[in-house]
């Protein structure tokens, strides 16, 4: 018969991904749920999405200016950690909700059969649509600076894939890590509030290359720098310069997350139920 | 035929970790471990035991059958289920479905209290497994069936337990798979929504379509069901014909005890120890489940460590969804046992005859205690025994109606 199911210890699904997309209807489901429930008694409703990276960008432009970082050719500061705070605030968001996704859904684990995987990438479409409602605040500050974008923005969904990657990557990874050791739920925190500093938001990375050039590679190894410096590289044009092999291996970095993400995850699923 | 479920020697293993104190594991403990069993080649073994909730388990299913699982706490019938519905993987063995499942371990999985009652029909169905065109076909046959078409744009936590329940259920009982597995959801809502759940299950199978029940209720797995599994200890016990099995079960409970002792020696100081309570049934052998066509009895031994004046012993008879039904004392009819009397000290054993007439059917607890009301509380049983009591004559016995109240007892209706 076409819908035989055996269950039997460590069956390995024959069609993961085809059941995947067989559940896809519940990705859709569960990601306006999410979607819908952040806005609800919200009083300023989607605002929240505007005002978050809002005040990340205020706060980073002054820490920069501060700390006179160097902003590279003319491109005024406020617009260059604008670029770099969206892919970042994504990141951020998506990294975060994904990682406790399993344990906010644990309800839905204990009593429902569905591909495990569909929680944490549910949630990063409401990143995504953060994401989209955000650059709204980018192209006001473009205006405000009358400064247009040169052709290179057309490769902007290529680095937004790339941000996609390694939120999926480490979210998938680290959700499937909480299940069973929720010392993770703290880490997840650090690193988010330890990346905003580690990642060229309020400084360019072409700064950290010039002063630690010895570091230059350590840096790159950090997923966001590559894709931070992609979103610079392409809204902002000519100044911006990328360094190519931190680049290369920044991307290497964000896939090989999501391999290994995807690889621990299918790994662990079925114990998920048990260890919740 | 060939079946339509196949189980073939199923066996779950769960490993307790008694000092666990959390249920999840922390870093820490993996790496201290880790660290241990560095130092010593064979470092000592946590407290762990295996524990097996399902064990060489094999049957068939036909299609088109509505199979009852029964089994007290523990029996290994959630498990079972959770197996079935690819939640949790056996650790041994195999089960071969043909067909489409849908599980129902719960009414409501995946509401969310924010959204309205439409928005939940959708996520819910999607979470049971259907697709949004079979939704919108099916919604306005939903909203009917849980009336609630008033309240369909409220937040579902607005509603009372009762609209939240029918919604949920609606959702669930508007599935078409080929196979539906349902865990106790019927103990929820009133009488009269039980009433049509258990309508809509048995249409559900006429179409052709197999039913799998776990339930306490005896009533209404005799009522639904045409084969009946009995589950021990993870193992399967009985298979067949749902009157016999249950029949068959009722009768095997004479060979478990039923009760619980307490040999402990008693603190310095305390005055009097509660020993054991053990359920009995008419002929006098401890059972576990009871038939409520025959008598009863709850056997007490205490015994008195000081000589005393004013003590009382009593019984406290609980029933698991309707909570306590009455407490019984050994002062309210013993007239030796009044409060001038000096009990000696010594062993005292009491029978109590629990009223069978008036008790419904269902899981239920009884604990003791003793005090010397208004002075001091001398002894509490740290068990509590349960029982089963099979319900046989009362009006409702045997029918899939459902009725209010904690007992039901039979009473005259005078034309006046």
């Amino acid at each position: 018969m076409s819908n035989r199911i055996v269950i039997e210890a460590g069956a390995k699904s024959k069609h993961y991904w085809r059941d995947i997309w067989n559940y896809r209807g519940l990705f859709y489901f569960l990601a306006w749920r999410d979607v819908l429930v952040r806005y609800k008694q919200a009083a300023i409703g989607i605002g929240w999405s505007v005002i978050k990276p809002l005040l990340t960008i205020v706060a980073m432009s002054f820490l920069g200016s501060l700390f006179g970082s160097v902003i590279p050719g003319e491109i005024p500061r406020v617009l260059f950690v604008a670029t770099a705070t969206l892919p970042w605030t994504f990141f951020a968001t998506a990294f975060s909700e994904s990682s406790n996704s399993l344990i906010s859904n644990s309800n839905l684990l204990s009593k429902v059969y569905f591909p495990r995987i569909i929680v944490p990438a549910s949630t990063i479409i409401v990143s995504l649509i953060d994401f989209f409602i955000s650059f709204g605040i980018l192209i006001v500050i473009m205006v405000f600076y009358r400064f247009v974008p040169g052709w290179r923005i057309c490769l902007m969904p290529l680095f937004l894939v790339l941000a996609l990657i390694t939120a999926m990557g480490t979210g998938i990874l680290i959700s499937a890590l909480n299940v069973k050791y929720r010392d993770f739920r703290y880490i997840v925190g650090f690193i988010v509030q330890f990346g905003l500093y580690a990642s060229p938001v309020a400084f360019s990375s072409q700064q950290v290359y010039e002063h630690y050039p010895n570091l230059k590679f350590i840096y790159s190894l950090n997923p966001m720098v590559g894709v931070i410096d992609g979103f610079n590289w392409c809204m902002l044009g000519r100044d911006v310069t990328i360094y190519l092999p931190g680049f290369i291996c920044s991307f290497a970095i964000s896939v090989l997350l999501l391999v290994v993400g995807i690889w621990y995850f299918r790994k662990s699923e079925h114990t998920f139920a048990d260890v919740i | 035929m060939e079946p339509i479920i196949k189980v073939e020697n199923l066996g779950k293993k769960y490993i307790l970790q008694h000092q666990a104190r959390e249920k999840y594991v922390a870093l820490r403990d993996v790496i201290t471990d880790k660290a241990k069993s560095l130092v010593a080649a064979k470092a000592e073994q946590p407290a762990r035991e295996e524990f097996w909730a399902l064990k060489d388990v094999s049957f068939d299913i036909k299609q088109g059958e509505r199979i009852g699982i029964i089994g007290r706490n523990g029996a290994g019938k959630s498990t079972m289920l959770k197996i079935f519905s690819r939640i949790t993987e056996p650790t041994e063995g195999r089960v071969t479905i043909d067909g489409r499942v849908s599980s129902l371990l719960e009414v409501g999985t995946g509401f969310h209290p924010e959204l309205t009652g439409r928005e939940n029909v959708f996520l819910n169905g999607a979470i049971l497994g259907m697709g949004k065109r079979e939704i919108e076909a099916k919604f306005d046959e939903i909203v009917a069936f849980a009336e609630v078409e008033k309240f369909l744009d409220t937040p579902v936590k607005r509603y009372s337990s009762g609209m939240y329940v029918r919604l949920a259920f609606a959702v669930a009982a508007h599935l078409e798979p080929d196979i539906l597995i349902v865990d106790e959801v019927l103990a929820v809502g009133d009488a009269a929504f039980q009433k049509k759940c258990l309508g809509k299950m048995e249409d559900v199978s006429k179409h052709g379509r197999t039913v799998i029940f776990v339930s306490h209720n005896m009533a209404a797995v005799s009522a639904l069901c045409d084969k009946a599994i009995v589950l021990e200890k993870g193992r399967l016990k009985d298979i067949g014909n749902t009157e016999k099995v249950i029949n068959e079960y009722l009768h095997a409970g004479k060979k478990s005890t039923g009760g619980n002792r307490d040999d402990s020696t008693p603190s310095a100081g305390s005055k009097l120890k509660i020993r054991s309570t053990r359920v009995m049934n008419y002929d006098m052998s401890p059972v576990s489940e009871l038939n409520n066509d025959r008598k009863g009895f709850i056997e007490i031994e205490f015994e008195i460590l000081q000589a005393g004046r004013g003590y009382d012993v009593s019984v406290l008879l609980n029933h698991f969804q309707y909570g306590p039904i009455f407490t019984s004392c050994v002062k309210d009819v013993d007239t030796g046992a009044s409060d001038e009397r000096v009990w000696e000290k010594g062993t005292y054993k009491y029978l109590i005859e629990l009223p069978m007439n008036i008790l419904r059917g269902g899981d239920y607890s009884i604990i003791a205690g003793s005090a010397i009301p208004k002075v001091e509380v001398l002894d509490e049983f740290k068990f509590e025994t349960t029982f089963f009591i099979f319900d046989s004559i009362s009006p409702v016995a045997r029918t899939t109606e459902g009725r209010s109240g904690a007992i039901l007892p039979v009473i005259e209706w005078k034309r006046i």
